[in-house]
Formats: C-alpha cells, structure tokens, sequence
C-alpha cells in the first residue's frame, strides 16, 4: 500500500516529514506578508476616510458575504476531516471528504462571481472604471480598488487551492497516502485553512464596518 | 579524472533538467554573471556620458533608461541572486554536511521562475525599457510611457524565486545538518546565509504586493498611489523601501558571510569572536527591518518617524561595526597569506567600512537634507554594494574556483585584475563623495561645468575597473580548459567543502560526516 519512498538525501522519513512541515509554515509566512500589503492599504485609506468606508461597505451583500464565510468554514472542516481520515488508512473517506471540499470552494467561487457581476453591472469598480454615482464621495472608487484586490487576490489562492486539492484528490485515489506517508494531504490541508482564514478577515473588514 | 564528478554527466538536458544543489548553483552562477556583465557594459556607457558636460555620447530619454536598467539588472538579477543563490546554493549543503538542500525539485523551479522573470524583464527592455530609476517611484511610474508593467511583473516573479531559495535554505539549516552539527558548529558563511534567507522570505512579498499594485495601478488604475483618486504616493515607498531596504541585507550579508570564511583561512588563525558574528548576522536581519524610513527622510515623512527612523538606523552600525573588528582582531598576528581571494577579503573591509561610515552620515537628519538624492549617496551605496558585496563575491569566486570547478586560477594574473579593480574602484567612486557633497544630484544627464574635473576623473576609473573585469573573466574561462587541477584542499581549509574530492561527487559525501570539532580549527601545527 505504502509505495513512497525516502527522498535520497534525507536520513529518515521522519526529517523529510519535519522538513516538509517546517516549509509549509514559512511559505504561509510569506503568504501573510503578501497580503499584509494590502491590509496596510485598507487601514491607512480606512483611517482617512472613515464615512466613505462605512456608506461604501453598506453597497456590498452581506447575506452573500455571509453564506460565503459559513462555505468556506465548512470546507475548512472537511479538509481537516479529510486528513484525518488519510492518517487513519481510510483513504475511501478521506476521498469523499476531499471531493466535500472541492464543491464548497466551488460553491464560494460562484457565488463571488454572482457577487462581482452585479458590482459590475452597477459600475461598482475599482478605480477609474469607477461609473457608480449613488455614493456621494469622491474618493469611493478607492474602496472598490480595495474590494476588488484583496477578494480578487483570495479568489486566485482559492482557485490554487482547489488545484492542489483535486491533485491530492487524484493521488490518494492511487492509494499514494497511509498513515505512514502523508505529508502533501497535510500540507494541502494547513494552505487551505490559511486561504480560510484570511477571509474570515475580509468579511469583517469589507461587509460589515457599514 | 580519478573520482566521479558531479560535472561527469554531459548534455544540455543534464543541466535543464538537474535537480543537484551544485548544478543548479552554477546554472545560477552564469546566469547572473551574464547579467553582471550586461549591467557593467551599461554602467560604462552612463560613465561615458557624464565624462564631459553636456551631451557626450547619449540623448537624455536614452540615458534614462540606461541608468534604470543598470540599476534594475545589478539589483534584481545579479546582486540579490549571486551570492545566496549560486555559491549558496553550491556550498550551504556541503558546509552543514548534507547530501542537498530541503527541497531539490523546488530549488530548480526557483531557478527557472527566477529566468522567467529575468526574461520579462529583457523582453521589456527590448520593448523600449524603463526610464523610472530601480525604484519605479509614483506617480511618475504610474505615467511613465516605458515598460513598467512587464518590469514590474518581471520583478514580482524574481522576487518568487528568491522566497523559494530563501525557504529551502532556512529548511535546510534547520532540518539537514550532519549529525554532531549543532548551530554553533555550523560555518559563519552557513549562518550569514540563513540570515539572509530570513529576510528573503519575510521582506520578498512586500515588493511582490508592491510590484502587483503597480501593475494594477497602470492597468486599472485603483488609485492607491495615485492623489487623484484619494491614494498616496508615499504609500508606494514605504511599501517599496520594507522590501528594498532589507534588500540590502540581502545584498551585504553573504558576502560578509564568505569574507569570514576567508579571513581565518589565509590569516591562519581561528576566527576571532566566532558567536559575535553569528549573532550580528541575525541582529542585523532583524534590524533591516525597521529603518526603510531612511530613505523617505524628505518625502513628507513626519518628523516623529524621521527621528525614530535616523537613530534606528545608526544601531545597524552596531553589529556592523562588530563584524569589521572580529575580522580585524583575526587578522592580529595572523599569519597572512596575500592570495587572491584574501586580497579581496581585506579590499571588502577596507572599502565596506567607507561604505558603512558615510551610511551613518545619510543616517543623520540634518546633513541627509543636503546630501539626500546626490552623488554622495551613489557613492556610499556604491561603496557598500560593489566595495563590499562584489569584493565579497570576487573573494568567495577565487576562494570556492578550485572547489567547484577543479582548476586553479592563475594566481599572478588574479593579483594583475585585483590591482586594476581595486584601484579602478575608489577612482570611480571617491570623486563621487566629493560631487555629492558639492551638490552635483544623481540621475542628471547633464552637470554645471564645475563639476566636470571630478566627472572626468571618476568616468576614467571606470575603465580600470572595467579593464580589471575582462582580465578575471579571460583567465577564469581560460582556466577551466587549461587551468592547473585542483588537490581537494589547496588552501589548507578545515571547513567540510575541503574534506571532500575537486570537484566534488554528486552526493557530495560517501558517508554521512560525523561532526566532532568547531567549525575552524585552524592555525595549529600538527
């Protein structure tokens, strides 16, 4: 069952495992600088604009917004549950966990697209492609330039998260993971809570200061 | 060849498709060497220009766009990738004893993301280039009619490969030591790596976000640069200066990293104060993270800041200041040898502590108002970046040559090119202190006869340097082919790269070491 194999020059299974997992935490590291960019963004243009930041936010679905976070939490558990299971040799359920998660991470990427289409049908857009004119204040594009990058950015990692989790999705149908070996379900599993865990950010801070 | 090598296998796909920690250093190696010398043809050809006052040799839009992608190639493509990423990753695993570094397979995707990025930014160059200085300041950036978004993207997927690098080898220091390795056995070059893959990791994506909000500023115009739709340009060089400050670090470090290992080794002695320069390492990571505001000293920054930030920016000479004297105190009594690769070694000390002492100068409020955006800055980072950084490289190239390729250099005509570099060097640039302090601005295409003597002088230095380079680079090439072999220790070296065969196998060890003893054990007669 267990057909993986030591890479050559690590000693031991164990210090590929601890080296893999110190990896993933640096590169969750960086991940969080990447958008910590943007956070810096929105509280500085927060802080010198704060009415534009309230009447702006109350233009976005909160009951959207709000399913969106309860989806993404859900998959969130899945994925854990999905690991947990393939550390238990059950990979049969660790794949139907797995395929749980991918329809949730689709489920958020529709309904963003619903949430997007109609912001740009109402020319809600970041910027100088900003055409709305129900908002009286002239710097209220600079919101949606905030909008639109920090969901935008969540939504591409969400779109490389369901890569990588129909990938592990693939390989654990093969029967590639035991409890002996499964470093890359585990891995998978700790980037997509991270991609979870920014929007539990974002909600807040986009939907519901307003 | 008595040995099997990692060089055996032939074929261009054997290198395309390697995923040994030695190849992929080399691959990096040439790589940015060749950028290196397409950044110093366009530093001699700026040199040119500014020779006389007026218009010398270029029209003003073309000298622009020269000087950008001087900086914009030495920066980017040479300086940040060359120590860590090539002799790093060549020597980072053999100094701690391991067969490769974390993640083989990544590290040559690093590689080839890093390549991807540098061919953007040739693409972008061949497209007309950029005109807005390495720093793509707002708002000009953002109107600027150049290739700034391809230069931009170019950056933003460099600075990918540098987090990749920095990553597998912060892994590989914490996961792959040899047994019997403890961090204070580890090599100073090992630890001024590991420093520096720190900042790479935790200062890269802030350009990355940075470079990408510039790209989506001049596509869709978000305006969170731009004062017409509320954003602030300012904004942009904080962001900038977070990554491009430590950056720095990024570019100094290793190369007081490979000047340690040098210094003991041709001074015959144990390293003088072996912890205080590991520990300056990781001070002086930790500290480049919080003075980026010394280069914004006249941008609107508020005085609170400015005052933080100058008197932060004086502790960096701090565990500065350490390194230079450990070194010094090394070479005490020592028994010199004046080969090549510690020729360079003593040029970086004596050149980085020019460097370092007019960095405190910028770092003082009042005298960075007059000097601020002059000449004297090119100089002091030029002191610092070439003085130190290049000096640094240039020793750690001669010293690791027999290593990695298994021939010597010449060592007369290694001396000849030292000569003309060192001289050429402080030509070139200690004229440009005095310019500075005159007031002569940076960036200008054109200069006040008043000027012009200095200008002729500096410009004319520029030549020995560039004299120096073409005699290292003719007899480096000239070397591999007809150069002397190489015995697997010709400097006598107790570090665990010259325990093994030149050049070494693909594993790098037979056996596993076993580390018994502290990282020099020099000097002594046995």
């Amino acid at each position: 069952m267990n057909t993986h194999v030591v890479p050559h020059h690590f000693d031991s299974a164990d210090q590929a495992y601890q080296a893999s997992k110190l990896g993933i935490w640096l590169f969750l590291v960086t991940e969080v600088l990447l958008f910590g960019g943007l956070f810096v963004a929105y509280i500085m243009y927060r802080a010198m604009y704060p009415e534009m930041f309230h009447e702006a936010s109350k233009l976005l679905s909160r009951p959207m917004g709000a399913i969106n976070t309860i989806v993404l939490i859900c998959s969130s558990f899945t994925m854990a549950m999905a690991v947990s299971a393939t550390q238990r040799n059950d990979s049969n359920r660790a794949n139907q966990y797995l395929i749980v998660t991918l329809f949730c991470a689709a489920v958020f990427l529709i309904i963003k697209y619903f949430e997007y289409s109609h912001k740009f049908h109402e020319g809600l857009l970041p910027g100088m492609y900003f055409t709305f004119e129900g908002l009286n204040h002239p710097k209220a594009p600079l919101f949606f330039s905030l909008y639109f990058m920090m969901t935008g950015l969540h939504g591409i990692h969400v779109l490389c998260g369901m890569g990588l989790i129909l990938w592990m999705l693939i390989r654990s149908n093969r029967g590639e993971f035991s409890s002996q070996y499964f470093t890359p379900m585990e891995n998978t599993g700790i980037y997509w809570h991270l991609v979870d865990l920014i929007w539990i950010y974002l909600f807040p801070l986009m939907y519901l200061i307003g | 060849m008595a040995h099997a090598s990692y060089l055996d296998k032939k074929g261009l796909w054997s290198w395309l498709s390697t995923v040994d920690h030695k190849r992929i250093g080399l691959m990096y190696f040439w790589t940015s060497m060749g950028f290196f010398a397409i950044g110093g043809i366009l530093a001699l050809l700026v040199r040119l220009e500014l020779m006389f006052p007026g218009q010398t040799i270029i029209d003003p839009n073309l000298y622009n766009k020269m000087f950008t992608l001087h900086g914009a190639i030495m920066v980017f493509m040479f300086i940040i990738p060359i120590i860590p990423a090539a002799l790093g990753n060549f020597f980072l695993p053999i100094l701690i004893g391991a067969k490769d570094v974390a993640f083989p397979r990544l590290n040559l995707a690093s590689y080839y993301i890093f390549v991807t990025g540098a061919a953007l930014a040739v693409i972008a160059i061949l497209n007309g280039g950029v005109d807005t200085g390495w720093t793509f300041y707002t708002p000009y950036s953002i109107r600027s009619a150049t290739s700034v978004v391809l230069t931009s993207l170019g950056v933003f997927i460099m600075g990918f490969s540098s987090i990749l690098t920095g990553l597998n080898f912060i892994v590989t220091v914490h996961k792959l030591r040899a047994p019997g390795m403890t961090y204070f056995s580890m090599p100073l070059f090992v630890w001024a790596i590991y420093a520096t893959a720190i900042i790479q990791v935790l200062a890269t994506p802030v350009i990355g976000i940075t470079t990408l909000l510039l790209v989506m500023e001049r596509v869709l115009g978000i305006g969170f640069f731009d004062p017409k739709l509320g954003g602030d340009p300012v904004l942009f060089q904080h962001f900038f200066w977070f990554y491009s400050h430590p950056a720095v670090y990024i570019m100094i470090l290793p190369g007081m990293g490979i000047v340690s290992e040098v210094i003991p080794v041709f001074a015959r002695k144990h390293i003088f104060g072996y912890k205080a320069i590991a520990y300056s390492s990781l001070a002086i990571a930790f500290i480049s993270f919080i003075v980026w505001g010394h280069h914004m000293f006249v941008s609107s920054q508020s005085p609170l800041a400015n005052f933080l930030f100058s008197i932060l920016t004086m502790l960096v000479a701090v565990p500065t200041a350490i390194k230079v004297f450990n070194w010094t105190a090394t070479l005490y009594k020592g028994s010199i040898q004046l080969a090549t690769p510690m020729l360079y070694a003593l040029a970086f000390i004596f050149l980085f502590t020019i460097g370092g002492l007019t960095g405190l100068f910028l770092a003082a409020l009042s005298v960075d108002v007059h000097l601020h955006d002059t000449y004297f800055v090119v100089a002091h980072f030029h002191y610092v970046m070439m003085g130190g950084t290049v000096m640094g490289l240039l020793a750690g190239i001669h010293y690791w040559w027999p290593k990695v390729f298994g021939k010597m250099y010449p060592e007369k005509l290694g001396k000849l090119a030292w000569g003309f570099i060192f001289l050429g060097f402080n030509m070139t640039f200690l004229p440009q202190f005095y310019l500075g302090k005159m007031g002569m601005p940076r960036r200008y295409h054109d200069y006040p006869v008043e000027y012009a003597s200095l200008n002729f002088v500096s410009t004319v230095g520029s030549w020995s340097l560039g004299i120096g380079f073409a005699i290292m680079f003719s007899y480096l090439i000239w070397s591999l082919y007809r150069g002397k072999a190489a015995s697997a220790n010709p400097w006598n070296g107790k570090t665990l790269e010259w325990q093994i065969p030149s050049p070494p196998t693909e594993h790098n060890f037979e056996e596993t070491p076993v580390i018994t003893a502290g990282p020099y054990e020099y000097g002594v007669r046995t």
